[in-house]
């Protein structure tokens, strides 16, 4: 892990009695992207807001480049950028003339400021509509005018809340493709927060869980299944079963569930009508099939299914009882 | 034609012309260069902005034509009394000739500074009513406050854009109406009747600048802009029509008998026109009056040894800026009041996407 860009310690914010941000702890890597998972009014936002400095946390630190958000945010302002959900432009200009406002409030000259509006339009693709008025932009138009109007300042980190809400899905696909571009090219650290579980999964190095202003959950989807799931089964097995030469009976398939239960690291066997599905504390497809064959079943199919964030999340918002097992 | 032709050509063959004309185009290269390639302080960039904003509004090109109408409305009607007196009075030796172009009326339209009276709030209120829930309603604000500005870098350029349109406005205004006034009436102003003209306009941007502060107000207190406005509206209303209703029936209920001595009915009176002037239309009345017509030697009541043995003369420039320094600062107080107002509840405000 390379040094880090954003940390943020003990970090707390109280709107009265309610804490929408609790005590939390993070620390992201330069160039890495990461993802913000959590449903909505989890904190996210808050959080982002307090990073760039936007409001105050009731308390804790923020440091972001090695600046204090909370003391010094035109500085932190400065390096970073940020992409709020649903991102505002002044209709009555065109693309062109609000990226070149944003680049002038950075303290760029009229002359760099028109060089560098016209080379990011061209890197995000909106070449063809740079006189256009924003009013007559696309959301998907509009939010790659806003990931440029983010680069204007030539960020060191950039932050995008919710940035691939309302686009179609080819929007969202190039549009993440051109986050990853960038990140990889110019080593640029993103902050992404969503709540859709695949485009984070696609993209980002790491993810943190966040529910109820807390982090329950930090790392990569591999790590994180192990460190949820590993108190029960990390690894199921599913297998679709034929019917047999030797009948269908309910003696077949016992004598295959007590075998499959005499196998090593097997914790459960449920068989419902010719799908099989065993968990297990290792990996032991090769036991099962042979298992299966050896009970003169046909086998059809084989599969290790390997936890994506949808389980991830499901399982960390479907009950309370499961907040903070691991926090 | 071909004479002409023949000029020209010749003209464009004049080596010193040509000169001349390549100097002054690369002075104005040179100068345009010069100001692309500077770094300005992010502070007039949005005060660059706001005012091109303004200019470019409907909004306020609707104000611009209803009060540009109503400046040559009320010019029409004092200039055709002013010759109606002129020929009537013969006394072409009034000092104060030229000032009465923006008091002078015929009774169909009110003269030049009532109207400013009545339509400077409104100006205000234009321009003012959404300055901060508008940017916050279309997600700007947000995006701008993501920039390395300070916070209050946007309330003080909103201000002072606003403010600098409305003083180039009042005086391009004043001083074409002092320029038709002259070229008519064929009368230069005097130094002391241009003076007094200054600080009439001086005082008319202060007074809208009043109402400009309270609308930003209101804009950062109220998220959607048509409550914001309505709400602006209806204080300029109670002001202007309901307050002196309220003043009047209070005055009533406490009017002293007739037995009353006259130290009682001087501090009834005073109190009375002290309530009145909690309105800051009733100071720019009372401000205006004295500034432009010059024979007020007083805002409040005057008992009969103060005013004997005075004599009916115009007061000079600096008399009528003293009787009129309380609602100066008056005004200046309310301004400031609602600037300040407006800027710490913006520095307060949590900044979030709509």
């Amino acid at each position: 892990m390379g040094e880090s860009i954003i940390e943020l310690k003990g970090l707390t914010k109280r709107y009265g009695g309610f804490a929408a941000v609790d005590h939390l702890d993070l620390t992201i890597d330069k160039g890495e992207i990461f993802g913000l998972l959590g449903p909505n009014g989890a904190g996210k936002s808050t959080t982002i807001l307090m990073m760039l400095g936007l409001t105050e946390p009731t308390s804790g630190v923020v440091r972001v480049c090695g600046v204090d958000s909370t003391v010094n945010p035109i500085e932190v302002k400065r390096r970073v950028g940020y992409l709020p959900d649903d991102v505002g432009f002044y209709e009555n200009l065109s693309g062109r003339e609000n990226l070149i406002y944003t680049a002038r409030l950075n303290r760029l000259s009229q002359n760099e400021a028109e060089a560098r509006v016209d080379r990011l339009l061209e890197r995000v693709g909106l070449q063809q509509a740079t006189d256009k008025k924003v009013g007559k932009y696309s959301r998907g138009m509009r939010q790659r005018l806003g990931l440029a109007d983010v680069l204007v300042k030539n960020p060191e980190v950039i932050i995008l809340d919710e940035p691939t809400l309302g686009i179609d899905p080819i929007g969202v696909r190039e549009f993440l493709e051109l986050i990853v571009a960038l990140s990889r090219e110019d080593r640029i650290t993103v902050l992404l927060s969503s709540h859709h579980l695949h485009q984070v999964q696609q993209v980002c190095d790491r993810v943190g869980i966040f529910v109820a202003g807390r982090l329950l959950a930090e790392g990569n989807v591999a790590e994180l299944s192990h460190k949820l799931f590993s108190d029960t089964e990390p690894y199921i097995i599913e297998a679709t079963l034929g019917a047999t030469g030797v009948g269908n009976g309910g003696t077949h398939t016992e004598a295959l569930k007590d075998a499959l239960l005499g196998l090593n690291h097997v914790k459960s066997v449920t068989f419902d009508e010719g799908r099989l599905r065993v968990g297990g504390a290792e990996d032991v497809s090769a036991d099962v099939a042979q298992a299966v064959v050896n009970s003169g079943f046909r086998l059809h199919s084989l599969t290790m299914k390997e936890y994506g964030l949808d389980d991830i999340y499901t399982k960390y918002f479907e009950g309370g009882e499961v907040y903070g097992k691991i926090a | 034609m071909e004479k002409l032709h023949n000029a020209i050509d010749r003209l464009k063959t004049n080596a010193w012309l040509t000169k001349t004309s390549d100097a002054v185009n690369r002075l104005f290269t040179g100068a345009r260069e010069r100001s692309a390639n500077r770094v300005v302080h992010p502070f007039w960039i949005i005060v660059q902005k706001e005012i091109s904003d303004h200019v470019r509004s409907w909004r306020f090109n609707v104000l611009l034509f209803l009060i540009l109408l109503t400046c040559f409305g009320s010019l029409y009607t004092s200039i055709t009394t002013l010759v109606d007196e002129l020929s009537k009075s013969k006394n072409a030796d009034d000092p104060f000739f030229f000032l009465k172009l923006f008091t002078l009326s015929d009774g169909s339209l009110p003269p030049f500074h009532v109207f400013i009276g009545f339509l400077g709030p409104l100006l205000g209120i234009g321009l003012g009513f959404d300055a901060i829930n508008s940017e916050q309603n279309s997600g700007t604000l947000s995006r701008v406050m993501a920039q390395p500005v300070h916070r209050d870098y946007l309330i003080n350029a909103k201000f002072v854009a606003a403010l600098t349109v409305i003083g180039v406005l009042f005086f391009a205004l004043g001083f074409l109406v002092m320029g038709f006034g002259m070229f008519i009436i064929g009368i230069p102003p005097t130094a002391e009747e241009f003076l007094r003209i200054i600080f009439f306009l001086l005082l008319s941007v202060l007074y809208v600048a009043f109402w400009l502060n309270l609308a930003v107000f209101l804009s950062i207190r109220f998220r959607q802009a048509a409550t914001s406005a309505l709400t602006a509206i209806a204080i300029w209303l109670f002001f202007t029509v309901f307050y002196q209703i309220i003043v009047n029936l209070v005055a009533r209920a406490m009017a002293p008998s007739e037995m009353a001595s006259q130290e009682q009915l001087l501090g009834y009176q005073q109190f009375i026109v002290n309530l009145m002037r909690i309105v800051p239309s009733q100071l720019y009345t009372d401000a205006t009056t004295t500034l432009l017509v010059p024979s007020v030697r007083s805002l409040g009541p005057l008992t009969m040894e103060q005013a004997y043995g005075a004599i009916p003369s115009p007061l000079p420039l600096g008399q009528s800026l003293l009787i009129v320094w309380p609602q100066l600062t008056g005004l200046i107080a309310a301004t400031v009041v609602c600037f300040a107002m407006s800027y710490v509840s913006f520095m307060r405000k949590e900044i979030r996407s709509r």
